[in-house]
């Protein structure tokens, strides 16, 4: 195909081939601003709301804030400021989210490698029982797992991480053996030719060089364990992270929507920093996880 | 060498199976031995669990609430999905577009929920999707000057609340008297101009007189009679419509309520206050009542997930092959041909990934409905995720009735399972 031939089909020559082009470039411009809107409006609302006195928040919609931006007030924060279940809450988020991030990163940059670069026999069936446990659901384990960390004296942080970090494992080993298998075999090969054990190649050459899978892998994990609320609910106990806080005084809604719309930012500005952060590394820890 | 290879092998693998066994292995097929159990997980009851899951009423929701989101979550994000990513190839701002929609991929599920709770909120003044389906209402249709008011007396005629007030009345040789008596209005919504009414007497051959007023007084008062004391109500238009259905002609009251017509061809007459001056504001639609929580609960689901979509889609757009698709242009295809016949056949791996995603995100949703529900609608909005942990982990914690529903969720999921490990094999074939 000429590039030449390209052109011409794509740039209409008559004024009325013009004009129809441009019209039509300009309601796809319409619509994705009219899409764009409706995915910022929710948020923006809220964010807004977040800023309004309690009386406000009854009486009048968000919206009219435009109109008398002088109500705003940050009184709402100034409130959870001083309150200290929402500081426990804060610190005890970042205890979960950090471990259980962590450890099953470890275990499965070691697991992914065994998977991709040491042939033994069983390899195969692993690796499928990996991929088959992508998709159990979580709640297929709380019930035993409860019990068991119970009887072994575990309770709030240790076995949160211990429950995130099983079920982080699946996906975690799945992307880590898939990049690693990517890595060019001629590195591992030369290395065992110069006498290095497999414990050498990992540390020296796979894990540096496996370091944008570890980032994407952080950045999901840490999101997904930040965020996290049914297995913090069960297990996290008087540990309580921020999504269990928020989800408490849910219970009182109407009487604490100032409590809960500056709690829910509080808890969602962690996220939204890393997410604009590291937005490449965050990408690609989701396309990959389109298999889960 | 092989035998050694394989205990290296073993301890780089060892920490990782030790947790996936413990963790994931073993307690899954605890849970089943479990969903064969008493509450306890103690006496063996053999299927109760399961013939009680689905006996539920809760259950039942759940599995009716899980089937709609199955059949129409998945579809609705991946096309989506699909069309913004082919739509945002088209502009220049396409990085920004995606970052935006991908947003609410970042933050909580249940925080989105909570989000979308404020903009379902069913009064127009407070909740924003129901203030801007108002607007077209509060201009065709704005609030009447008494809303809600109503006739006071059996003689009357109201449709029901909100609709016009009526009464007939036959003009004869010494004229027609109307009494258009009201209630459901309080004092205060009189203007300050509004004086006593008085009970207006016959005015002779083709004149109707009339009066509306507030028939309500303190103390001792008839309805359907102007008592002392009771107030007209001024500036009201009345309507008086022939036998025939033609309004001959329009009037407004004064400020002791009443009104008069003269000129009036003998007959029958209807004397109306039309709905206008009742009709009241739109009260909004309940987006989270027990009916639509579960459509309202999607779409804010869709809010969420088709950032998740678009990426991947747009992520398999960008590897297609450039030259078929410019060959099918060339070769004169439209942009919805080439869409069409070109562009989702070669996405169809990827549609299939995105689609398998969402349907079991479909089944597993369980923050959303917690944020997005109100606590009287969280049954009608019950899925069976949420289900589970309810039974398992809230009052009694019925840990038999648990198992049984997790279960349940495998066995839903379980064909997807089985599709991945297909597909592994083909790949590692």
């Amino acid at each position: 195909m000429s590039p030449d031939l390209n052109v011409v089909a794509a740039a209409p020559t008559t004024p009325i081939g013009r004009l129809a082009a441009w019209l039509r470039r300009g309601a796809v411009q319409t619509i994705l601003i009219v899409v764009a809107l409706f995915w910022l409006i929710p948020g923006i609302g809220l964010l807004i709301t977040s800023f309004r006195p309690l009386e406000a928040v009854a009486g009048s919609g968000w919206w009219t804030t435009v109109a008398s931006p002088g109500d705003l007030t940050v009184q709402n924060y100034a409130n959870l400021v001083g309150d200290q279940t929402l500081i426990e809450a804060v610190i005890n988020t970042f205890f979960i989210a950090v471990p259980s991030t962590v450890i099953p990163i470890l275990l499965a940059a070691a697991a992914g490698y065994a998977l991709a670069w040491i042939e033994f026999r069983g390899r195969d069936a692993v690796f499928l029982l990996v991929v088959a446990m992508l998709v159990v659901p979580l709640q297929m384990a709380l019930i035993p797992a409860f019990k068991l960390f119970r009887s072994m004296g575990l309770g709030g942080l240790s076995s949160v991480w211990l429950f995130h970090t099983a079920f982080g494992l699946p996906f975690a080993i799945f992307l880590m053996r898939n990049y690693y298998a990517g890595l060019p075999s001629s590195l591992m090969e030369t290395a065992r030719i110069d006498g290095a054990n497999e414990w050498k190649i990992f540390l020296r050459i796979v894990l540096p060089l496996g370091f944008p899978a570890i980032a994407s892998l952080a950045i999901f994990q840490f999101t997904w364990t930040w965020n996290d609320l049914l297995v913090a609910l069960i297990f996290a106990g008087d540990r309580a992270p921020l999504m269990v806080w928020i989800s408490q005084r849910l219970g009182q809604f109407g009487s604490g929507i100032d409590v809960i719309t500056a709690g829910v930012f509080i808890s969602a500005l962690v996220p939204l920093a890393i997410f604009f952060a590291f937005q490449k590394y965050f990408e690609v820890g989701l396309l990959g996880g389109a298999v889960k | 060498m092989g035998r050694r290879r394989w205990l290296v092998a073993i301890l780089f693998l060892a920490p990782a199976l030790f947790v996936l066994g413990a963790l994931v292995v073993y307690p899954a097929l605890d849970t089943v031995r479990l969903s064969f159990y008493d509450r306890l997980g103690r006496e063996f009851v053999g299927l109760a669990n399961y013939r009680e899951m689905f006996g539920l009423d809760r259950m039942r929701t759940a599995i009716r609430n899980s089937f709609i989101w199955v059949a129409v979550f998945p579809m609705c994000v991946t096309t989506i999905g699909l069309v913004l990513a082919v739509l945002s190839e088209k502009v220049k701002w396409r990085s920004a577009f995606r970052v935006i929609l991908f947003m609410p991929a970042a933050i909580a599920v249940l925080s989105s929920g909570i989000i979308w709770r404020f903009m379902y909120d069913a009064s127009p003044d407070t909740g924003l999707i129901n203030a801007f389906l108002n607007i077209p209402a509060a201009v065709f249709s704005p609030e009447g000057s008494y809303p809600g008011a109503a006739a006071s007396y059996d003689g009357l005629t109201q449709a029901a609340p909100g609709e016009a007030v009526s009464q007939m009345v036959d003009v004869g040789s010494d004229g027609a008297v109307a009494l258009l008596g009201l209630l459901r209005l309080t004092d205060a919504q009189l203007p300050e101009s509004a004086v006593e009414a008085v009970q207006p007497e016959a005015g002779g051959p083709g004149v109707l007189t009339g009066v509306v007023w507030r028939d309500t007084a303190p103390g001792d008062n008839v309805r359907g009679i102007v008592d002392p004391t009771e107030r007209g109500i001024p500036d009201i238009p009345v309507d008086i419509i022939d036998s025939g259905g033609v309004t001959v002609t329009e009037v407004v009251s004064g400020r002791d309520g009443s009104f008069q017509v003269s000129g009036l061809d003998p007959g029958k007459y209807t004397v109306e206050i039309p709905s206008s001056t009742f009709r009241e504001s739109w009260r909004g639609i309940t987006w989270l009542g027990k009916d639509l929580i579960t459509m309202s609960a999607i779409v804010a689901g869709i809010w969420i997930w088709a950032g998740f979509a678009l990426l991947v889609i747009a992520s398999g757009l960008a590897s297609l092959p450039r030259d078929v698709l410019e060959a099918a242009r060339v070769d004169g295809a439209g942009d919805w041909q080439v869409f069409r016949r070109v562009t989702v056949p070669l996405l169809k791996p990827v549609l299939t990934v995105v689609f398998v995603a969402l349907t079991i995100n479909a089944l597993k949703m369980f923050d959303l409905i917690i944020g997005i529900a109100p606590g009287s609608v969280q049954v009608d909005a019950n899925v069976i995720a949420l289900e589970m942990w309810r039974s398992a982990f809230t009052g009694g914690g019925n840990r038999g009735l648990g198992a049984a529903i997790a279960v349940f969720l495998l066995l839903l999921i379980l064909p997807v399972l089985v599709f991945n490990i297909r597909r592994f094999r083909l790949e590692q074939n």
